[in-house]
């Protein structure tokens, strides 16, 4: 479904004011993209604000959008870990057969000398960020949709969640899998194990994930 | 766009942006009271760092050509492939799709790169025939697609952890992996580094000229 737009409803330009320092500073909200600067108008769930500018979505706030964030991420925690844990894939050809877990395939370069970094640096994009990112994001949100007062040092826990976001690459590594399937598919039979659907399962939690953050909503929330 | 003639940026009022956030402070205020970003006016030598991760990105990406990303030994034969060798047997083998996902993943999508992030860092510099919001739509591209180069390093892993069927077939990494993901963790480095708002500064200088 298509989120319904508005056409840009937050923007009054703001006229040049000569002490600007006044208390209503928080009242406005720069585009992070090309610096113009609107006076912040909520606009309503579903609907979004966006700069006119350079048409970067600035608020974009959901019904509900802190308990579907927790529940997403405690569904990733779940996932990755067991995901982790368990076959993957796995393989038979002339009577041999070896499976495979996500563990595996980060590990997959530890055994090969100077190549053996890319090990750490593959379990990190694959499991420990966005095992990382979705605990952040119930550590700041909970409080938030219970109504108390914000986490000791949410603020720093949800931007370092935001700025992990390029480095979580779960859902990279799921289509990985299919490239890798297609290029042994001669070569051997491929089985699927659970750990396979639970990782593409993940790729959809991800893309929710990022559908229903509004990060202006959680600022806001945050300044309590 | 009529109302962009109107529009006042957060420098022009005196102000300072948190990039992070989009908390707006009074210039010269040192990290944002919000989330506790460091705030500048303009990234403080964005296009050097830009330039110097683009560099070490197309320096690590000609050795990812050069050395093998796989090596396959069966009970036959073993072979070393590259990047390109790679795609180029699975294009011999009738795996047309499979060969253009790892060209386009592999070798265009990374020279795209590399191409559209010194396209706008030299924009900011000299000037652009693209308008600021073109080249906004192609940071944003940049920005988006960069991490998805991982997949080929990601395909050796699981390559490399799944084939071992000892004597009848086994796989491991070459070095190539090591340098292609060396390079695609630079190249958005790169991108990271650069700072957006630089584009439309040089666009509304243009205008107001």
């Amino acid at each position: 479904m298509l989120v319904p737009m508005t056409p840009f409803d937050v923007p009054q330009p703001i006229p040049p004011a000569p002490n600007a320092a006044g208390p209503d500073l928080a009242a406005l909200i720069a585009c992070p993209r090309c610096d113009a600067v609107y006076r912040a108008v909520q606009p309503g769930p579903g609907e979004r604000a966006v700069c006119a500018c350079c048409k970067t979505v600035l608020i974009a706030p959901r019904r509900r959008a802190g308990q579907h964030l927790i529940a997403v991420a405690v569904a990733v925690v779940v996932l990755v870990v067991a995901a982790t844990l368990a076959p993957f894939l796995a393989i038979e050809a002339a009577g041999r057969r070896n499976a495979s877990s996500v563990l595996d395939a980060a590990l997959a370069f530890a055994a090969n000398g100077p190549v053996a970094i890319l090990a750490l640096a593959v379990a990190a994009l694959i499991v420990f960020i966005p095992v990382l990112r979705a605990l952040l994001v119930i550590y700041v949100l909970g409080p938030v949709v219970l109504d108390r007062p914000p986490a000791p040092h949410a603020a720093a826990a949800f931007r370092l969640s935001e700025d992990l976001r390029p480095w979580s690459m779960a859902e990279i590594f799921v289509i990985g899998c299919a490239v890798a399937l297609v290029k042994i598919a001669d070569l051997a039979q491929v089985h699927f194990g659970p750990a396979f659907w639970m990782f593409a399962a993940l790729v959809v939690l991800v893309v929710v994930q990022d559908g229903f953050m509004c990060r202006y909503s959680v600022w806001k929330s945050l300044e309590r | 766009m009529e109302i962009a003639g109107t529009l006042r940026t957060v420098r022009e009022m005196g102000l300072v942006a948190c990039t992070s956030c989009t908390r707006v402070w009074p210039a010269g205020t040192d990290r944002c009271g919000r989330c506790g970003h460091r705030l500048h006016t303009r990234a403080p030598m964005a296009l050097q760092r830009v330039w110097a991760w683009w560099l070490v990105g197309v320096i690590a990406y000609v050795p990812a050509n050069l050395y093998p990303m796989l090596s396959t030994r069966t009970l036959i034969a073993s072979q070393e492939a590259t990047i390109i060798g790679g795609a180029v047997d699975l294009a011999r083998n009738g795996n047309w799709g499979i060969a253009l996902v790892i060209l386009t993943a592999s070798v265009a999508i990374p020279l795209g790169k590399f191409l559209a992030i010194a396209m706008l860092a030299l924009g900011v510099r000299h000037g652009s025939a693209l308008s600021g919001s073109r080249r906004q739509q192609l940071y944003q591209v940049v920005e988006y697609i960069g991490r998805w180069s991982m997949i080929d390093v990601f395909v050796v892993a699981i390559l490399a952890s799944l084939v071992q069927l000892g004597a009848v077939a086994s796989v491991s990494p070459g070095p190539a992996s090591l340098f292609f993901a060396l390079s695609v963790i630079f190249t958005m480095l790169s991108a990271q580094s650069f700072d957006s708002r630089l584009i439309w500064d040089a666009a509304r200088e243009g205008r107001r000229a």
